[in-house]
């Protein structure tokens, strides 16, 4: 039952992704693409990229749009669907203890260890999608001096001076895209 | 507020459910970004404008959103919501905040399914990619700077452990993430670590 499966592995995504959005990132891609290979690494890149720019938290986005690429919209349905689950129970009994007992610190301690662990993961998510950019493939090629995608450059270049220079993210990845339009018309014909 | 003075605010509100629905609906409809940017339209509806929650409270419970696993902005509306009007408010909020997305991103995945094969599509999407790319970059270096100056050894132990162990040895994420929440809780009870 694929449905049931979707149902259960963002479960486990909602469960142990702490730290808000890009934290579930390397998370929904270990079980959807290293994991299950529903969808390839591109097509997990061109989720984020989307996420970024329509309305709603990026977890719950990457989650609907791959759910929906894998068995439509149940698909979507029950991926959302477990994804919200466990913060559904863990929140309301957590309030409930808080309200009654006030502080936990154990969970203080819990997110002194995980805050570091969250940013390892970001970094390994970003060197993956920074190797498809320049490379348009998962992992380094043998031969990486023939296979540099120099559009891949000059793109992730710019656009990552431009996010240094605090430029607004939809107004960056439509320039982007223009961007990459340009360059990949210009590849067409020299 | 106790515990009555909330059941008194529920029941004075004409409608309660379905505009404590529409209004965050409407809030997770028109919000691109995630937690950071829909938690203060959430406070500002349910604090300031409609007076279903007091002000030191929702923050409180904020601090305990962003410290539970899942996303920010759903952990924020399970918990107003719960605190509002229990299980019920908890389900109404969780149910406005994830529809939108649910619908836009079921009518973008047809779209991209549509384009994603076609020659210019393709161009636009490599560009926008690379600027998705630069962006968790950005996110990337900025924590990472933010642990080093911190000149913690833990942190910085785990972070490093925590990598080479997902990119180079591919060992199970959710196995790493459990080492480091007991790593966390048994060693870093010192405050400099939070």
């Amino acid at each position: 039952m694929i449905y049931l499966l979707l149902f259960w592995e963002f479960c486990k995504v909602g469960l142990f992704c702490v730290g808000g959005g890009y934290a579930s990132m390397p998370l929904i891609q270990a079980s959807v693409v290293d994991g299950y290979h529903w969808l390839s690494l591109k097509e997990f890149l061109d989720i984020f990229t989307i996420s970024q720019m329509t309305p709603g938290p990026i977890g719950i986005n990457a989650a609907t749009f791959a759910g929906m690429k894998i068995a439509g919209v149940p698909g979507a349905v029950c991926a959302t669907a477990g994804f919200v689950t466990p913060s559904l129970f863990l929140c309301i009994i957590v309030t409930r203890l808080i309200l009654k007992y006030g502080d936990v610190a154990p969970i203080r301690r819990i997110l002194n260890g995980l805050r570091p662990a969250v940013v390892a993961l970001i970094c390994s998510a970003g060197l993956g999608f920074v190797i498809l950019s320049l490379w348009n493939s998962e992992t380094v090629p043998q031969d990486f001096k023939e296979t540099l995608d120099w559009r891949g450059i000059v793109l992730l270049t710019g656009a990552f001076i431009a996010v240094r220079m605090k430029v607004k993210v939809i107004k960056l990845l439509v320039f982007s895209g223009i961007a990459g339009l340009i360059l990949g018309l210009a590849a067409e014909r020299f | 507020m106790s515990d009555d003075q909330y059941q008194a605010v529920r029941n004075s509100t004409q409608h309660f459910y379905w505009k404590l629905f529409v209004s965050t609906f409407l809030i997770s409809a028109f919000t691109v970004g995630g937690g950071f940017v829909i938690i203060p339209l959430l406070r500002a509806k349910y604090v300031d404008e409609y007076g279903w929650l007091d002000d030191k409270e929702t923050l409180n419970l904020v601090s305990i959103a962003q410290s539970m696993p899942g996303v920010v902005a759903c952990n924020s509306a399970i918990i107003l919501g719960y605190r509002m009007a229990g299980i019920r408010g908890a389900l109404t909020a969780l149910l406005a905040t994830i529809l939108p997305p649910l619908v836009t991103i079921c009518v973008i995945a047809v779209f991209y399914s549509a384009v994603a094969q076609n020659a210019y599509a393709q161009y636009i999407l490599k560009g926008m990619q690379c600027g998705a790319t630069a962006i968790i970059a950005s996110v990337a270096y900025d924590l990472l700077k933010k642990q080093l100056k911190k000149r913690l050894a833990l942190p910085l132990v785990i972070i490093a452990g925590t990598f080479v162990a997902n990119y180079c040895f591919d060992i199970n994420l959710m196995l790493l993430i459990l080492i480091d929440a007991v790593i966390g809780l048994a060693l870093m009870r010192d405050k400099r670590f939070s």
